[in-house]
C-alpha cells in the first residue's frame, strides 16, 4: 500500500491523526497534514483506508497495489 | 444478526458514498445501489462556497472520487433520478423516473434543502447555495459592476460574503445577529470575525432581520429589512438555514421531525437507517436527539451506520466538529459553543490572529474554537470528550 497526501486540499481537521497517529501528524503552525509513513504495515491498512474515506478535505489517496 | 443481502443508499453525496466505502472496507460483499437526485457523480460541498465560488477550482476538482475509485466499489450508481416515495415496511423506494428499488437495508442520506424567502421563486438574481449547479449559476451572475447582498449571518452566509468580497465583487452581509455567527461564537470570536469582514471590505448590515425582497421587472432589486430599510442589490444569496430533505418520506412509516428520527444506532425503522445532515439520532452520551450539519459528521455517521447494518450494534457518539475558512482565518470548532458560555483563551493571542478559546458552561468544557491553530485546537478536544461522555448513564 502507498499513501499520498495533497497538502493543498487538507483543511487541517486532524481526523486522520486521530485515527492513525503512526501514519499521520499535523504541522504545528498551520495544521496541514504530515505523512509519517508512506508504506504503512499491513496491520494499519484498514485504518488508513478509513482515514482516506473520512478525510473531510479529500486529501488522502491510497494506492493498494504499490 | 446476518448481513443483509443487498443495501440501497438514497443520496449520492458525502454520507451516501462513505456508507458504501465503509461497507466494503468492513468486508460486505452483497449488492449495493446508490440512488442520487443530481446528475453529477458524488462531489463535495465545502469547496462550493470556497474554491469553486471563488474560481480557484474548476467544478471537477470538487469531485469526491475518481471514476476508477468509484468502479472499484462494485456499486451501481443511479444518478439524476430522485426518490419520491418510501414504503418502510417493504423497504421499497419509488423514483421520479418510475423505478422501484427494494433492499434488505435502506440508508437515507438525502441531506438538506435551503430555506427560501417568500417571493424568491422565479425571481432572477436570487440564489441559494447547496449544489454544484447552484454555485455555477451564482458565479455566472457575479458580473462586474453588480452588487451582492448575502442574506444570513451564519457560517454559510459569512463564508459566501468573504469569498465574493475576496473575488473583488462588492458585497453586503445582512442578518439579525450583532456580528457574524454571534449566537454561536459569542462576543469575542464573532467580534473578531466582524472586524475581519469589515477590514476586508464586506459591508456589514447586521442587527436587523430580513423580511423580504424588492423586485423590478422580474429581477431582484433589493433586500427589505425589519427596520424598514431596503438594501439595494443586483444579486441576492439567501443563506439563512436549511431543512432536512424529508418531504419524500411523508406517509412512509418513518418518523420525520426536523430530520429522520433515529435510535442511538442511527436506525429509523427495521432495516432503515439515516446518515449525515438528514439524520436526527439519539446521542447516548448527551442523552438528546441531535442533528449535525457538518462534513465530518456525514462520514463518521456513515461509518457507524455501515457497522450497524452489519450487526456491530454500537451507539454513535461523536464530538461535533466543523471548520470554516473566511479570508485568512481558518476556524476549527470541536464540541458545541454558545453565546452565553464562559470563554477563555488557552493558547495563542487573539491580537496576533492565532489562538485557541475554550467554552465552558456550568464549569464544564463544552467546546473549543481554534483560530488559525488547528492542531492545537484538536489537541484540546479531549477536554470536551470527557464532558460529553460524562452525561452517559
Ligand atoms: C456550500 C457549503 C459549504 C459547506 N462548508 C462546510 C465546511 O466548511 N465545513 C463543514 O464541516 N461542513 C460544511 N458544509 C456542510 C457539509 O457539506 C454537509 O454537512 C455535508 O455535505 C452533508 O452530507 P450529506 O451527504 O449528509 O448531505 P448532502 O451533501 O446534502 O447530500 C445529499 C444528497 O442527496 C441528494 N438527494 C436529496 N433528495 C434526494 C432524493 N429524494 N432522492 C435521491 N437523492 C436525493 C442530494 O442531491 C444530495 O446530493 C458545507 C455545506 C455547504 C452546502
Ligand atoms: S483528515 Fe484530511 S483534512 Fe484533516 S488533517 Fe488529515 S489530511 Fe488534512
Amino acid at each position: 500500500m502507498k499513501v499520498t497526501v495533497d497538502e493543498a486540499k487538507c483543511c487541517g481537521a486532524g481526523t486522520c491523526v486521530m485515527l492513525a497517529p503512526d501514519v499521520f501528524d499535523q504541522r504545528d503552525d498551520d495544521g496541514i497534514v504530515i505523512l509519517l509513513d508512506e508504506h504503512p504495515g499491513e496491520a494499519l491498512h484498514g485504518v488508513v483506508r478509513e482515514a482516506a474515506s473520512v478525510c473531510p478535505g479529500v486529501a488522502i489517496s491510497v494506492s493498494e497495489d504499490a | 444478526m446476518t448481513a443483509p443481502s443487498d443495501v440501497l443508499v438514497v443520496g449520492a453525496s458525502a454520507a451516501g458514498l462513505a456508507t458504501v466505502e465503509a461497507l466494503r472496507r468492513k468486508g460486505y460483499a452483497g449488492r449495493v445501489t446508490v440512488l442520487g437526485a443530481e446528475a453529477h457523480l458524488p462531489y463535495d460541498r465545502p469547496p462550493l462556497s470556497k474554491q469553486v465560488l471563488g474560481g480557484s477550482w474548476l467544478p471537477g476538482q470538487a469531485q469526491l472520487r475518481t471514476p476508477a475509485t468509484l468502479s472499484a466499489l462494485d456499486t451501481e450508481f443511479i444518478l439524476g433520478d430522485p426518490a419520491v416515495r418510501l414504503d418502510a415496511g417493504a423497504r421499497t423506494v419509488h423514483t421520479a423516473a418510475g423505478r422501484t428499488l427494494t433492499a434488505d437495508a435502506v440508508v437515507l442520506a438525502t441531506g438538506l434543502r435551503p430555506r427560501t424567502l417568500p417571493g424568491q421563486d422565479g425571481l432572477a438574481g436570487v440564489h441559494v447555495l447547496r449544489t454544484l449547479d447552484d454555485t455555477l449559476a451564482l458565479r455566472t451572475d457575479l458580473a462586474p459592476g453588480r452588487r451582492v447582498v448575502v442574506v444570513g449571518d451564519g457560517v454559510l452566509g459569512a463564508e459566501i460574503a468573504a469569498t465574493v468580497c475576496a473575488a473583488g465583487v462588492p458585497v453586503a452581509l445582512a442578518g439579525p445577529q450583532p456580528a457574524p455567527l454571534a449566537y454561536q461564537f459569542g462576543p469575542l470570536a464573532a467580534g473578531l470575525l466582524a472586524e475581519l469582514h469589515a477590514a476586508r471590505g464586506v459591508e456589514l448590515r447586521l442587527g436587523s432581520a430580513v423580511t423580504g425582497l424588492a423586485a423590478d421587472h422580474g429581477r431582484v432589486a433589493g433586500v427589505r429589512l425589519a427596520s424598514g430599510e431596503v438594501l439595494a442589490a443586483d444579486v441576492v444569496v439567501v443563506a439563512f438555514g436549511a431543512a432536512p430533505a424529508t418531504e419524500w418520506l411523508a406517509g412512509s412509516g418513518v418518523v420525520c421531525d426536523n430530520g429522520v428520527v433515529c435510535d442511538s444506532r442511527c436506525r429509523a425503522a427495521d432495516g432503515i437507517y439515516a446518515a449525515g445532515d438528514v439524520a436526527r439520532w439519539h446521542h447516548e452520551g448527551l442523552d438528546a436527539l441531535l442533528r449535525l450539519e457538518n462534513r465530518t459528521n456525514a462520514t463518521e455517521q456513515a461509518v457507524a451506520v455501515a457497522g450497524n447494518i452489519l450487526g456491530e450494534d454500537r451507539p454513535y457518539m461523536p464530538v461535533p466538529y466543523f471548520w470554516t475558512h473566511q479570508f485568512d482565518a481558518r476556524i476549527h470548532v470541536h464540541g458545541t459553543l454558545s453565546a452565553d458560555a464562559e470563554v477563555s483563551v488557552v493558547e495563542g493571542d487573539p491580537g496576533e490572529g492565532r489562538f485557541v478559546a475554550q467554552y465552558r458552561r456550568d464549569g464544564k468544557v463544552t467546546g473549543v474554537l481554534g483560530w488559525n491553530m488547528p492542531k492545537q485546537a484538536r489537541l484540546r478536544r479531549q477536554d470536551i470528550a470527557g464532558a460529553v461522555l460524562a452525561g452517559r448513564t
